[in-house]
């Protein structure tokens, strides 16, 4: 069974249509990249599939439930988490505080799971009590992702962890996306650095005007001449 | 040293009875713009209305304070203040809630809580009229007067009951603020929304309990606020009108969203006010005899007359913003 599977889907903001029949769909415990180029829709199939856009046709199925539509609040208790691509700390809250955040729709006692998160990002055991909108870029990516794991997902949807790091940062993020992975969590994530994603990604999708133009496995986009040429960068 | 007792007495006392009703009245203004971005002008009639519900109760019950000795309107004041939450909250789902839902821009949020402004003022009129009350018309008001162990002091230190309770319970209410903000999951989830509405919003932060939250502490403080404020003097059915200028003054003051600055805010006003109205001519009287006799001493000296006290706040504002525009604690913009 699919982990997530959405087909044809469409929707905006406000009148403006953005997707025009995007499709996706990623196995229990895969990585699936979405890359295309700028304002082709990537961000917005995220949100679509998070519920914070109106989907004005096609369907989203998550764990074999229909969520199509489903507000984000229901939907992280049943397991599926977002890191946004910008504001996605709470900048005045420590880093402690903003993983107990992401832990707020638990009850019960997670803070193995800050260590577990202290484990994964060794940088922010030590910032523990600073406010996180102290740290830098690369820190404050750890936060967000860490934020977001508290709920222990099924599926994680990451918008361009990467973007505005350091090549040292890039890296440790990737090592973390894939030792996360590991661990058991679905990963659907954006990413412009679109050779290193689609090396570790088990389904690639590119995406241009609203619509996937290539949906195969990480390898064969990554070997796709066509491809290539015109997303790779040659 | 009579001038100095009279001047804690005038501006200390004075300044901090007036400045913590003022951080009182603006810590709900700064959180209710922190979580709902915008400026709730029927603020201060949320203040005459907990004042109100406290009136009503000592009317009712006029004997509740002598059992244990307080003002009976300070004993009725914890029911005071659960009555106005509960109408902060149903004024927020009967108005403002509807209007948040439909995405209106933050400017009508505020032409409603004008209107909301409008029809409790409205009401009060209608069923209290305009003239003032007194709380203690059945028990007495307890008047302090310490004196000081020195030779030359004859004047005492005054000070009554409500302003003691005043002082007591805006300690506590800002150290349980304090611990609420920074140790329960709804604080730091207040703290949160405040932050980044979007991201609570992603997290699974319940907003809805946050917004109650808010109303919650916003309401009851205004009603401790304006109950102890008319135990100090009189309940005055236009007490909204006078106090809403310098609380919003005192929460802009403080950082727009800041409860600490809120506080730091309202005291900063308290004291400008009462400062202000000083009549500094006092301290000058004992010099008198040693001033050669073509300076000749006013009676009266002080930086604002009285009937302008009200200007004070707005100075005290400008000042302030254009020292440091986001105010004393990096605040939101407006
Ligand atoms: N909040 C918004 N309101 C209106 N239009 C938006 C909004 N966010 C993005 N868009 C538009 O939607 C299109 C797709 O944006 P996005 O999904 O962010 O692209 P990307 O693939 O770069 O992530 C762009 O043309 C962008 O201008
Ligand atoms: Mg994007």
């Amino acid at each position: 069974m699919a982990l997530i599977k959405a087909t044809g889907l469409h929707g905006g903001y406000g009148a403006m249509n953005i997707l025009n029949g995007v499709d996706m769909e990623i196995e229990e415990g895969e990585i699936g990249v979405i890359v295309g180029a700028n304002g082709a829709g990537k961000s917005t199939t995220l949100k679509a599939l998070f519920g914070l856009l109106n989907v004005t046709e096609g369907e989203i199925i998550f764990k074999g439930e229909t969520i199509t539509n489903m507000q984000p609040d229901k939907l992280v208790r049943r397991g599926m988490a977002f890191v946004p691509q910008e504001y996605n700390i709470f900048p005045s809250l420590t880093v402690q505080e903003n993983l107990e955040m992401g832990a707020f729709v638990r009850k019960d006692d997670f803070t193995h799971l800050i260590d577990q998160m202290y484990g994964y990002f060794p940088d922010l055991a030590g910032k523990r009590d600073q406010p996180a909108g102290e740290l830098s870029g690369g820190q404050r990516q750890m936060v967000a992702m860490s934020r977001a794991l508290m709920i222990e997902p099924s599926l994680l949807l990451l918008d361009e962890p990467t973007a505005g790091l350091s090549p040292l940062y890039m890296n440790e993020i990737f090592d973390r996306i894939i030792a996360i992975n590991k661990s058991g969590v679905g990963i659907l994530m954006v990413e412009q650095n679109a050779k290193q994603a689609l090396g570790i990604a088990h389904k690639g999708f590119v995406l241009a005007n609203g619509t996937n133009r290539f949906t195969d496995t990480g390898t064969n986009l990554l070997n796709d001449p066509e491809v290539a040429k015109s997303f790779l960068g040659g | 040293m009579n001038e100095f007792i009279f001047f804690i007495n005038k501006v200390v006392i004075s300044g901090s009875v007036i400045g913590s009703i003022y951080a009182m009245g603006a810590i709900g203004v700064t959180l209710v713009f922190a979580i709902l971005r915008f400026a709730h002008f029927a603020h201060g009639d949320l203040m005459t209305l907990g004042a109100f519900f406290s009136y009503i109760l000592v009317v009712l019950f006029p004997e509740a304070g002598s059992f244990i000795g307080l003002p009976t309107g300070f004993v009725m004041l914890p029911i005071a203040m659960a009555l106005t939450a509960i109408v902060a909250i149903l004024l927020d789902r009967s108005f403002y809630r509807p209007l948040r839902q439909n995405n209106v821009k933050p400017v009508v949020m505020v032409m409603a809580s004008i209107g909301v402004t409008l029809m409790i003022q409205g009401l009060i009129r209608v069923f209290a009229g305009p003239s003032s009350r007194n709380f203690f018309f059945a028990e007495r008001k307890d008047i302090f007067r310490i004196e000081l162990p020195f030779e030359l002091a004859s004047r005492k230190i005054v000070v009554t009951e409500p302003q003691l309770l005043l002082f007591v319970f805006i300690t506590v209410a800002v150290i349980s603020l304090h611990l609420f903000l920074t140790r329960s999951r709804l604080g730091k989830a207040m703290r949160a929304m405040s932050d980044n509405p979007d991201l609570s919003r992603v997290s699974g932060i319940n907003t809805t309990m946050v917004v109650w939250t808010t109303w919650i502490i916003a309401g009851s403080l205004a009603a401790a606020a304006g109950t102890l404020l008319s135990l100090d003097v009189t309940l005055k059915p236009d007490l909204s009108f006078n106090i809403l200028l310098p609380i919003f003054a005192a929460a802009i003051v403080g950082g727009v969203g800041h409860p600490y600055g809120a506080i730091a805010g309202g005291f900063v006003v308290g004291f400008a006010e009462t400062l202000s109205v000083f009549n500094w001519a006092i301290f000058l009287r004992p010099f008198r005899d040693s001033l050669p006799d073509w300076i000749d001493l006013p009676n009266k000296l002080a930086f604002v007359p009285t009937e302008y006290k009200i200007t004070v706040p707005f100075v005290i504002l400008v000042v302030i913003l254009i020292w440091r525009p986001t105010g004393i604690f990096k605040g939101q913009v407006l």
